[in-house]
């Protein structure tokens, strides 16, 4: 063992000099508290209202209608996502490792079962249990091709109300409108939420179905949160966020994986990998040598320098 | 060796320490520099996490957004965990360019950035847990990210009731006892000397 590896082993006999821990600590405390005080009076905290179905279906109907032609018609992220919510894809994958598609359906969601068909039960219109009998009774490719041509015809029109009435539809257009309603008068975010109980904690279903919206898209892009624009790292307003992300987000700044169709997998590796670094950067041949490298030790310690003339 | 557990407990827990090295009142002379301070700040700010946690935690979920009071305790809950990070990462940085890894420290690095990440994740929960547009912002796009390694079949993003319940029991558990454990090393192994601090120390051990 080295001389100097002694010296890190041992305990100090050299000179000392009196430290009051508790005192030390007090202080801190103190002056933490004033600077956390003083932030939260200056600058409070950001608190932009939660988007309700409602406020959607309210703002904007047209794209809620053509969501809710999406989940009918199978083209939605949510409907095609795969693990952990159905098994329309297989997820993302890191070449043959496909831990999402490994770990499984553990959140069950069809969205046009749960988003669409189930709410619509409830519907007070009359019109609806036909059209959801004529849906139910109908097979798959039927169902799907019904969705797909109103769907491009809301494309073509730009509009639901622009779009004429046609049997080429099927009882879509009749579902859609229904759905429409009953989010207007605020009873689909009841629906989606109290299936197992009346006090809701579990969102997945109304969040899934707003977030495939281009609703809820845009304003998370008004906020400056987009993932191309440093993401969730951010918060509403001019609040730092969660600064402490950027190595996350950082990621998804850069080609070639900003434009990768794996970006989170290959992202998620990545992280793992640089925090396996993190931990264990002692260990990291180089790494380890660069702070007697590069000597900022002589600025932390320069006193001691000094006094013993090193 | 003694076959009761209890006296192994204690030779391996409390007989590593001398009461002088658990609240000692003198430090080597080295130990003079901001950049010590930082750890104690962080530590600090960690307190009043807690203590404003705890506030907002009494009062539920969703008191800060029709209470100004609840507000103000919101937003010292918000800027503590700021500040907290900013002390956090300064005391890392510090312990790098210090080597303060060396002589049997290595796990006191280890604990460290452990408490880094386990904090990330606590934070994150916490932003998860507002109830308003950022929290179902950053719900639905880092669901993506964890779904894609497999996590999001275990912990739902958009699960708030999930999220809660990790961020003021569990979390908050696993960061504290690995601080805790931290500080622990830190007390034991002493601070670390200068680096070729030889001449001092005379090699003794």
């Amino acid at each position: 063992m080295s001389k100097e590896r002694n010296v890190d082993l041992a305990k100090w006999s050299g000179p000392k000099r009196p430290y009051d821990l508790v005192k030390e600590f007090t202080i801190a405390l103190l002056v933490v508290a004033v600077l956390v005080g003083g932030c939260a009076l200056l600058f409070s905290s950001p608190d932009e209202p939660a988007i309700t179905l409602q406020k959607w279906a309210n703002s904007a109907p047209s794209d809620f209608v053509a969501t809710t032609v999406g989940e009918l018609a199978g083209t939605t992220i949510s409907a095609s996502y795969g693990p952990p919510y159905n098994n329309a894809g297989e997820g993302l994958s890191l070449g043959p490792i496909k831990p999402q598609k490994w770990a499984g359906v553990t959140i069950p969601v069809n969205p046009a079962v749960d988003f669409v068909v189930d709410p619509l039960k409830f519907s007070k219109d009359a019109s609806v249990p036909a059209a959801l009998s004529q849906w139910t009774s109908a097979p798959a490719t039927q169902q799907t091709k019904w969705a797909n041509d109103y769907a491009s015809a809301i494309e073509k029109a730009g509009d639901y109300t622009k779009v004429a009435t046609s049997d080429t539809y099927g009882p879509v257009p009749t579902m859609a409108a229904g759905l429409l309603t009953l989010a207007q008068s605020d009873v689909l975010d009841g629906l989606l939420t109290t299936t197992v109980t009346p006090y809701p904690s579990d969102f997945t279903k109304p969040m899934l179905f707003l977030a495939d919206g281009g609703y809820f898209d845009e304003l998370g892009a008004a906020q400056h949160l987009h993932g191309d624009q440093w993401g969730m790292m951010n918060e509403t307003g001019s609040y730092p966020g969660q600064s402490w992300l950027w190595l996350f987000s950082l990621w998804y700044q850069v080609e070639p994986l900003k434009s990768s169709g794996n970006a989170d997998i290959q992202i998620f590796a990545l992280l793992i990998l640089l925090n396996l670094g993190f931990i264990f950067m002692p260990k990291i041949p180089f790494i380890n040598r660069l702070p007697r490298l590069i000597p900022f030790h002589r600025l932390i310690w320069r006193r001691y320098y000094q006094e013993n003339n090193l | 060796m003694s076959t009761m557990w209890t006296t192994r407990l204690r030779k391996a827990t409390v007989e590593k320490f001398e009461p002088q090295d658990v609240l000692p009142d003198d430090q080597p002379s080295y130990v003079a520099s901001w950049i010590y301070v930082f750890g104690v700040l962080t530590l600090a700010s960690l307190f009043i996490i807690i203590g404003s946690g705890l506030w907002l935690t009494t009062k539920g979920a969703i008191w800060w957004h029709s209470s100004s009071v609840g507000h103000f305790v919101n937003s010292v809950h918000l800027w503590s965990v700021e500040l907290f990070f900013v002390f956090m990462v300064v005391h890392l940085w510090g312990k790098f360019w210090m080597a303060a890894w060396r002589g049997r420290r290595f796990m006191t690095w280890v604990t460290g950035a452990f408490a880094f990440l386990a904090s990330v994740a606590t934070g994150f929960t916490g932003y998860l847990i507002q109830w308003d547009f950022d929290s179902q912002w950053i719900a639905t796009q880092a669901k993506d990210g964890l779904n894609s390694a497999g996590i999001g079949s275990f912990f739902n993003t958009l699960n708030t009731g999930q999220a809660i319940l990790l961020h003021v029991s569990l979390l908050p558990l696993v960061v504290g006892i690995i601080v805790v454990w931290h500080v622990i090393l830190v007390r034991r192994n002493g601070v670390v000397p200068p680096l070729d601090a030889k001449e001092i120390a005379g090699g003794a051990m």
